[in-house]
Parts: structure tokens; C-alpha cells; sequence
């Protein structure tokens, strides 16, 4: 599609792209991921680059200029709890609405969906799952563990030779994104340099600070239906900083977890309150004690 | 002779595009689909060689004609169909079922009538060509 494309006799001499923009109501996405999505402003600006690109080329194509295809194929690198796979459905839907995939749906797989355990077993399964996500985004979890350069016997090579030749000719019918770790990323690219040329899109996810982390918090509370109460607010924001400090701490992903057992708790407190009508606000409120119980307040 | 068999066989060869719509379809209807082979295309030979195993939970044509391409690449001279599975009775039963795949030369048939006791004839349909054996 390398061609000049001979401009259609109606071509138009100018193209409107901002109505360009609210037919496919891509603004939409957008604005949804600016809502739902706190900070990871580096990542926003990112895809705003990649939705007016798209966007552009739409319009070029209309005018009858020359377009390639272009390669949409993602690397997400950053830390556990960073948004990833959240951005990488966003992705989907904004790919989708821009023609650039089909059906706009998204299949996450990790290592053990597409490697399999003996001789002949891999092709199968990597086939497969390209397979389920033709017309969509396929989303390779910790990418980096399909290369073992340790056992040079490893199926994982096969794997990614069989998703090179697709990512590279069929890249019409879907559209990669691998994600992981930054460091152990850019040694998996230095060890195959072929998926390195075929990744257009670099996106790094930075670590959320306590105030993101903060909002992050009101924000899934709100979208399940719960309050803090005023002093729960202050021990959240006391938990959120220990937290961030301790080993294996990941992100959003910590404060959900967190959330869940505040929750559990809470449960437990008005459960273990008999003989009482429990009213519509503290079934909805989750109370300092709630969080001061957690383990992080122990050291 | 051009074999019949299946839908649209009356209908000149589909390209890729045609087929792809076609199994577009089927996904619609929340068919499973079916890659199978052949070297004998007999009406009686209902069971024809599978290629992989049936596709479920497929979103896009591009998957299954990326299975037929893979199988007329292998057996350039057999005939390939693609079959459509619907599973709401309970079962697998199929609901489409078209040739995507000739061999150069077409198997060739012919019919054999032989005398049987008390005057009854009967009917054979047997190869012509010798391609099967």
C-alpha cells in the first residue's frame, strides 16, 4: 500500500479534521481516560499523539495522499499496578474507533498461554491465541519470559517467531502490545533485536506518587459504592505512605487490595455489632479503624 | 467435472474476500468454525480429514482463513472445506459447510451398473481417475 494512492475523482482539496474526529468519536476515549485514569500524564500525552496521528492519516487517505500502514505494534514498560493493561483496553477501544482494528477487542495472555511444555506444542498455541485475538489487541503480559536465554532449548524462541511473522505480515488483523518491567524489557529487546524493530510505540508507565494514589483510593471507592469517614481519611493517607515505602508494593493494585480488606473488616466490625439496626451510612462508611488495623501499622 | 458439494458450490471459485465474509457471518451467529480435507470428495466419504481442531471463541475471519491458508499451502492439490458449527441445540450440528480448495485436475467419477439376482440393478458411484486409492 507503499503506492501513491491516485486521488479519487471527488477527493476533497480540504478535510475538516476536527469533524473527522467527532465521527469517530474518538475524543470520547479520551476524555473517558483522562477521567477514569489519574495521572500517568506522560502516558495520556502518548496516546493523544497516537490518536492524532491515526487521526491524520484518515484524512490523508481521504484527500488521496499517500499512506502507509502504519506499525502500531506497543511496548508498555513500568512497574506492577501502573495502569498497563487498564491503558492497554483503552488502547483497543481508540484503535477500534479509528479503523485500525476490526472488532477492538482485548486477549491477555502471559508466557504459559502461548509456550508449551513439549516438542510441537508450542506452534499450536501461539497459533491459537493469535487466532482468538485477530480484528483486536493481543496483550503479552511480562513479555520478557518468552526468552530464557539460560536453555537454549527453551520453546519460548518459537513462540516469538511465530508472533514476529504475524506482527510483521498480517498487521492489518491485529495489533501487539507487550508490557513488563522496564529493565527487563530493554534486555529482552537487546536479546531480539527482530521484535525490537517491529515495536513502534515505546510507553513508559511511571510509579504514581501518595497523592495520585490518594485519588486513585476515592476513586474506586466511589465506584463501589463506599465513603471513608473523616478520620479514615487522614489513616489513608498515613497507610498510603507507609505502604509506598514497603517491599512489594505495587501501585494501584496495592490500595485495591487494600481497599478490599478495609472492607472485609468493616464487614466484620458491623457484624460483630449485635442486637443494633445498622443504618444506610455505616454500611456505606469505612471507618479509620477499618485501615489502622492493617499490618503496616505495626512497625 | 466440477464437484457440488456443500453451499455455493454452483457458484464460481469465492476469493479470499468472499470467503472471509462468509465466515464473518458465521461468527455473527456464534458458530464455531471447522477446517477439513480431502483427497476424495466421494458423496458418501462423509468423513474428511480435520485440519487442527474446531475454532471456538474466535472474534475475526482473519483467524480461520489464516487456518485455510495454512492448509491449501499443505495439501495445494486436495479439496479444503470450511465448516460452521452450531452448538444452541446442545450439539455440534453443522450449519454451513463450503469448499474453499480444488486440486488442479477435479476428482473424476463415474457410475457402474451391475446385474444383480432377480433382475435388480445396482447403482455404484466409483472413482474414474484412479486418484484414490
Amino acid at each position: 500500500m507503499n503506492t501513491p494512492a491516485p486521488a479519487p475523482a471527488t477527493a476533497p482539496e480540504t478535510i475538516d479534521l476536527a469533524a473527522l474526529a467527532r465521527e469517530t468519536k474518538v475524543h470520547e476515549v479520551l476524555d473517558e481516560l483522562d477521567r477514569e485514569l489519574v495521572g500517568l500524564a506522560p502516558v495520556k500525552a502518548r496516546i493523544r499523539d497516537i490518536a492524532a496521528l491515526l487521526l491524520v492519516d484518515r484524512g490523508r487517505r481521504l484527500v488521496g495522499l499517500p499512506t502507509e500502514p502504519p506499525s502500531l505494534h506497543m511496548c508498555f514498560t513500568g512497574n506492577p499496578g501502573t495502569g498497563k493493561t487498564t491503558v492497554a483496553l483503552r488502547m483497543a477501544e481508540i484503535l477500534h474507533r479509528l479503523g485500525y482494528v476490526r472488532k477492538g477487542h482485548l486477549v491477555a495472555v502471559t508466557r504459559d498461554d502461548l509456550v508449551g511444555q513439549y516438542i510441537g506444542h508450542t506452534a499450536p498455541k501461539t497459533r491459537e491465541v493469535l487466532k482468538k485475538a485477530m480484528g483486536g489487541v493481543l496483550f503479552i503480559d511480562e513479555a520478557y519470559y518468552l526468552y530464557r536465554p539460560e536453555n537454549e532449548r527453551d520453546y519460548g524462541q518459537e513462540a516469538i517467531e511465530i508472533l514476529l511473522q504475524v506482527m510483521e505480515n498480517q498487521r492489518d488483523d491485529l495489533v501487539v502490545i507487550l508490557a513488563g518491567y522496564r529493565d527487563r524489557m530493554e534486555t529482552f529487546f537487546r536479546s531480539n533485536p527482530g521484535m525490537a524493530s517491529r515495536i513502534a510505540h515505546h510507553i513508559d508507565f511511571p510509579d504514581y506518587g501518595a497523592g495520585e494514589l490518594y485519588s486513585i483510593a476515592q476513586l474506586m471507592l466511589t465506584k463501589s459504592g463506599y465513603l471513608l469517614a473523616p478520620d479514615a481519611e487522614v489513616a489513608l493517607r498515613d497507610y498510603i505512605g507507609r505502604r509506598i515505602v514497603r517491599p512489594n508494593f505495587a501501585n494501584a493494585r496495592s490500595i485495591r487490595n487494600a481497599l478490599d480488606r478495609a472492607r472485609l473488616r468493616q464487614a466484620s466490625r458491623l457484624f460483630a455489632t449485635p442486637d443494633r439496626p445498622v443504618g444506610r451510612d455505616e454500611l456505606q462508611t469505612i471507618a479509620a479503624a477499618d485501615l489502622l488495623a492493617s499490618r503496616v501499622f505495626n512497625d | 467435472m466440477r464437484v457440488t458439494q456443500g453451499t455455493f458450490s454452483f457458484l464460481p471459485d469465492f476469493t479470499d474476500a468472499e470467503i472471509s465474509a462468509q465466515i464473518e457471518y458465521a461468527l455473527q451467529q456464534g458458530w464455531a468454525l471447522s477446517v477439513e480435507h480431502t483427497d476424495e470428495p466421494h458423496p458418501r466419504n462423509v468423513y474428511w480429514e480435520m485440519w487442527g481442531m474446531p475454532m471456538f471463541d474466535l472474534k475475526d475471519a482473519a483467524g480461520v482463513l489464516m487456518e485455510v491458508n495454512a492448509c491449501r499451502k499443505t495439501f495445494p492439490d486436495h479439496y479444503v472445506k470450511v465448516n460452521a458449527l452450531d452448538a444452541t441445540q446442545g450439539w455440534e450440528s453443522t450449519r454451513l459447510s463450503f469448499i474453499v480448495n480444488r486440486p488442479r485436475h477435479e476428482a473424476q467419477y463415474r457410475v457402474v451398473r451391475q446385474e444383480g439376482a432377480g433382475r435388480a440393478i445396482r447403482y455404484t458411484v466409483e472413482r474414474a481417475d484412479g486418484g484414490h486409492h
